[in-house]
C-alpha cells in the first residue's frame, strides 16, 4: 500500500505542477513511513520539502497555498498529531468554501497514518475519524487495499475540498487477519492488491462489496475490512461485507440494499464505541431499514479507552469479538 | 466594485508577467548528507571562560549576547574557566560523571533490550547526557520536571530505583503505569517527575502553568521543563513563552538543540535565522546559550536560570547546544539522511569525556578508576534488567489484568467501561480458557 501510495503522489504531481507535497521528514527521507520516498528527487524541494514540526503551521499554510491556487498534499506523521491542527482544518479549511460563498477554496489532501496494531500505544495508534466526520465540509477517506489506496488517493488530490486521508498503517505492508501472531502476507499475493499502472480514480462516496452473501451485513473500513472478511471465512459466514472507503460522502445506497436485502447488519471499527462513526451507521440503517430488520444493530468497535500498550491485542476488536457478535446477531 | 475596470496604472490590477522579480522559495538545506565529508568549522566555538557572568537579576534586554554566544567553562586543556565555573568539589563532579555513565549504561542495554524483543522502542540519549543529568543537579530534588523523552538522565540523577524504569520500559506487569505508556514514557509524581507526554511540546505550557501555580500558592519550588529544537515549532512552545513572560513565572525552559528531529535538521525550526535561545528574547525572557556537552556549563546555566526564578526575577530559555549522536529512536536509521562523520567531527566533543578528563587533568581521577566505574554501571543494569525480566516482558502474558485497561479512565468507572471490562474478560477466557490472572 505504501507503494500505491507513492505512485499515486508520483502521477498526481507529474500530472499536475500545482501538487505539492509536504511534512515532517517528508522530502529528502521520504517520510517515516517511506510514502513520500524519491519524490524530492524528482519533483525538487519547492514542490516537496520538510516542514516545522507544527501541524498547526503545515495545515494553515496548507489553507493559504490553496488559496493562492495549489493543491497541498500535507502529511501528518501520526493521527494522533492532527489535534494541534484541528482548529485551522474544522473551523478554516472545512468553511472557507461556505463563508466566501465559493470564492476561495482549501484544496488540500491531509494524508495520514492512523489505526493501532503495532504497539504504538496512546499516541501513535488512534483512529480519529470520527472527529473530521462530526465536521461540516470535510471528506474523510480510508482505504484498504493498495488498488483503492492509489484509486482514492487520486481523487481526494483532484477533489476541490479539503479530504482527510487516513492510511490503516497495520496494513501498509499486507492484509492483516486478526491475530497479531500470524505473519503477515505481503500485498503482492493478493488478487485485490493488483494496482494498475497509470493513471485512475476511485469516487469518493462510492463503496466496495469486499464480499457477498446473504446471512447478514457487514459495514467495515481500513483494517477491519480484513478482519472481518478473515473471521466470516473461519467461521463459514456468508456476508456482505461493506467496504466504505469513505465516511463522508457515505454510500449510504449500497448499504441500504444491503441490508434490506439480508435483514441484519453488524458495524465494525477500530476507534472507540461512544460517539464513534459506528453509532452514526446504525442510527441511518435503523431510520432507513427499521422494517427491513430481523435483529438489532450491532457494533464491534475498540473500548472507550485510551489505546493501551501492553494490552494491546486486548483492546483490538479481533476475531473473539467479531466472532461473538456474529453469533449473537445470526442467532435472532 | 468587481464591476468596475481598474484604472490605469492600477497596480492592483498586475498580473504575473509584469517586469517585476520573480520570488522565489527558501526551503533550507543541511550542510551534509550520506556520503558527504564533515567541515564544521562555521560553528563558532568560543573560547572556555570567555563569556561574563551577568547577574541573575539582569534585565533581558541586556542579555542579547548571551542568546547568541555559547557559555563554555571547560578548555581543550579540560580545565575549568571563567566566571561560569560553577566550582563544584570533585564529590560532586564524580557523582555527576557517574550519572552520566549509568545513563549510558542503561541506553546500551536498553537499546539491545529492544533489538532481542523484550520490547516495542527505545530512545537513546547518546551525547546528551549533561543536557539531564548536570541541568537536573543545580535543581532541588522537589522541583518540578516537566521533561521530554530523552530525559532519563534526569530519574538516574534524582535516584528513581532502575527497576521502575526497566518495568515500564518492558511494559510488565511490575510496570507501575499498568503497561499504558510507549516504552520511555516515564512518570514519577514522587519524584517531581510529570508524566510523559508522546505529543511533542505540550508539556512547556503546562510547565509555566506549575510554576504560576507555585507562585499562586506563595510556595518555594520552581518548574523546569525540556523540550527539542524540532518541537520549539510547536505552537504550544511559544504559548508557553508567552505566558512565562506575562506573569514571571518560576520557571525554566530548557532547549535541547541536538541538531536534528528525526531526519530534519533544526533549519527547519528555524536554526538559520535565530537561535533557539534568542526566541526567548522575543518574549523579554532571560535567554542563555550554553555548550550542551560541557557538563559545568550546562550546571551553571541551570543554577544561574533557578537562582532567578527563586528570587521572583522570572523565567529563562536556555539553549543546549548538542549532538544527537545515535538515530532519534530504535526505529530509526540516521544513516539515511545525514552524513555518518557527522558525530565524530562534533566539535564540542562528549560530555562524558569532557568531564572524565576535567577530573583526571585535576587530579581526582583516573582511566582505572573510569574504567572500574564504568563496569559497576554496566553491571548494575545487568542485573537490575534480571530482576526487571522476571516481571516479563513485552506480549509475554506477564502483564496487568485485563481489567487494569479499564481503570483510571475516569475516577470511577461508569456503566459503560464495566460492562466493556466484562466483555474483555469474556474474550481473554474464550481466548485462553482457563488461561491467566484476568
Ligand atoms: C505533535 C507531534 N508531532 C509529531 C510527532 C512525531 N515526532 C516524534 S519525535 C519527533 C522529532 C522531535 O525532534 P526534537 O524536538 O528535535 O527532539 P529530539 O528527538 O531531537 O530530541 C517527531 C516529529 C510527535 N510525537 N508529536
Amino acid at each position: 500500500m505504501i507503494e500505491a501510495i507513492n505512485e499515486a503522489l508520483d502521477i498526481s504531481m507529474a500530472k499536475d505542477p500545482d501538487v505539492v507535497v509536504m511534512g515532517e521528514d517528508v522530502g529528502y527521507f521520504g517520510g517515516v513511513f517511506r510514502c513520500t520516498a524519491g519524490l524530492q528527487e524528482k519533483y525538487g524541494k519547492t514542490r516537496v520539502f520538510d516542514t516545522p514540526i507544527s501541524e498547526c503551521g503545515i495545515i494553515a499554510v496548507a489553507v493559504g497555498m490553496g488559496a493562492y491556487g495549489l493543491r497541498p498534499v500535507p502529511e501528518i506523521q501520526f493521527a494522533d498529531y492532527i489535534y494541534p491542527g484541528l482548529d485551522q482544518l474544522i473551523s478554516e479549511a472545512a468553511r472557507l468554501r461556505y463563508r466566501s460563498a465559493g470564492e476561495y477554496i482549501a484544496p488540500m489532501t491531509v494524508r495520514s497514518p492512523f489505526g493501532g496494531g503495532i504497539f504504538g500505544g496512546q499516541t501513535h495508534s488512534q483512529s480519529p475519524e470520527a472527529i473530521f466526520a462530526h465536521v461540516a465540509g470535510l471528506k474523510t477517506v480510508i482505504p484498504a487495499t493498495p488498488y483503492d489506496a492509489k484509486g482514492l488517493l487520486i481523487s481526494a488530490i483532484e477533489d476541490n475540498d479539503p479530504v482527510i486521508f487516513f492510511e490503516p498503517k497495520r496494513i501498509y505492508n499486507g492484509p492483516f487477519s486478526g491475530y497479531y501472531d500470524k505473519p503477515v502476507q505481503p500485498w503482492k499475493k493478493f488478487d485485490a492488491s493488483i494496482v494498475p499502472e497509470g493513471h485512475y480514480k476511485i469516487p469518493l462516496g462510492k463503496a466496495r462489496l469486499a464480499t457477498e452473501g446473504e446471512e447478514l451485513t457487514i459495514i467495515a473500513y481500513g483494517t477491519m475490512v480484513h478482519v472481518v472478511e478473515a473471521v466470516c471465512a473461519e467461521k463459514g459466514v456468508e456476508a456482505d461485507i461493506i467496504d466504505l472507503r469513505t465516511i463522508v460522502p457515505l454510500d449510504i445506497e449500497t448499504i441500504e440494499a444491503s441490508v434490506k436485502k439480508t435483514g441484519r447488519c453488524l458495524i465494525v471499527h477500530e476507534a472507540t464505541r461512544t460517539a464513534g462513526f459506528g453509532a452514526e451507521l446504525s442510527a441511518l440503517v435503523t431510520e432507513r431499514c427499521f422494517y427491513h430488520l430481523e435483529a438489532p444493530v450491532e457494533r464491534v468497535t475498540g473500548f472507550d479507552t485510551p489505546y493501551p500498550h501492553s494490552l494491546e491485542w486486548a483492546y483490538f476488536p479481533g476475531p473473539v469479538r467479531i466472532g461473538e457478535a456474529l453469533d449473537k446477531i445470526l442467532s435472532e | 466594485m468587481a464591476d468596475r475596470p481598474p484604472a490605469e496604472g492600477d497596480r492592483t490590477a498586475a498580473k504575473a508577467g509584469d517586469n517585476r522579480p520573480a520570488l522565489s522559495l527558501h526551503v533550507p538545506e543541511p550542510k551534509f548528507r550520506p556520503g558527504d565529508t564533515v567541515d564544521f568549522s562555521h560553528i563558532e566555538v568560543p573560547e572556555a571562560g570567555a563569556q561574563p557572568r551577568p547577574d541573575e537579576t539582569t534585565d533581558p534586554k541586556d542579555m542579547r549576547d548571551f542568546a547568541y554566544g555559547l557559555i563554555r567553562v571547560l578548555g581543550d586543556d579540560h580545565k575549568a574557566h571563567g566566571p561560569w565555573d560553577p566550582k563544584l568539589d570533585p564529590e560532586t563532579l564524580r557523582t555527576m560523571l557517574g550519572h552520566m555513565a549509568m545513563t549510558r549504561a542503561f541506553d546500551e542495554r536498553m537499546f539491545r533490550g529492544q533489538r532481542q524483543g523484550k520490547t516495542s522502542f527505545y530512545m537513546k540519549c547518546t551525547g546528551e547526557e549533561a543536557t539531564s543529568v548536570s541541568a537536573s543537579m543545580a535543581l532541588a530534588g522537589d522541583d518540578m520536571i516537566f521533561p521530554s523523552y530523552r530525559q532519563q538522565g534526569i530519574l538516574i540523577q534524582r535516584g528513581y530505583p532502575m527497576i521502575e524504569m526497566i518495568n515500564q520500559i518492558y511494559s510488565n506487569k511490575g510496570d507501575k503505569l499498568k503497561g499504558r505508556q510507549l516504552p520511555i514514557m516515564y512518570s514519577s509524581r514522587e519524584h517531581s517527575f510529570f508524566s510523559i507526554s508522546g505529543n511533542l511540546a505540550t508539556q512547556t505550557p503546562q510547565a509555566v502553568g506549575w510554576a504560576m501555580a507555585s507562585a499562586i500558592k506563595g510556595d518555594s519550588r520552581i518548574a523546569a521543563t525540556w523540550v527539542g529544537e524540532g518541537s520549539t515549532a510547536e505552537g504550544d512552545f511559544h504559548s508557553a513563552c508567552l505566558f512565562a513572560t506575562v506573569y514571571n513565572a518560576p520557571v525554566i525552559l530548557n532547549v535541547v538543540n541536538n541538531q536534528w528531529a528525526i531526519s530534519s535538521f533544526s533549519g527547519f525550526a528555524g536554526a538559520e535565522r535565530a537561535t533557539f535561545a534568542a526566541r526567548g528574547l522575543g518574549y523579554g525572557i532571560a535567554s542563555l546559550r550554553v555548550d550542551g556537552n560541557d557538563p559545568l556549563a550546562c550546571y551553571a546555566a541551570e543554577q544561574w536560570a533557578a537562582t532567578r526564578a527563586r528570587a521572583n526575577a522570572g523565567p529563562t530559555v536556555i539553549e543546549f547546544f548538542s549532538y544527537r549522536a545515535e538515530g532519534h529512536s530504535t526505529s530509526d536509521d540516521p544513516s539515511g539522511y545525514r552524513s555518518a562523520q557527522e558525530r565524530d567531527e562534533w566539535p564540542l566533543g562528549d560530555p562524558v569525556m569532557r568531564l572524565k578528563n576535567h577530573l583526571i587533568a585535576i587530579g581526582e581521577w583516573d582511566e582505572e578508576r573510569q574504567q572500574a566505574m564504568d563496569l559497576e554501571a554496566a553491571e548494575y543494569v545487568k542485573k537490575t534488567t534480571k530482576e526487571a525480566e522476571a516481571n516479563g516482558i513485552l506480549g509475554h502474558g506477564l502483564h496487568h489484568p485485563f481489567r487494569t485497561m479499564f481503570e483510571d479512565v475516569f475516577e470511577e468507572l461508569p456503566w459503560h467501561l464495566q460492562e466493556q471490562a466484562e466483555q474483555a474478560i469474556r474474550e481473554r477466557e474464550t481466548k485462553f480458557p482457563g488461561g491467566l490472572d484476568l
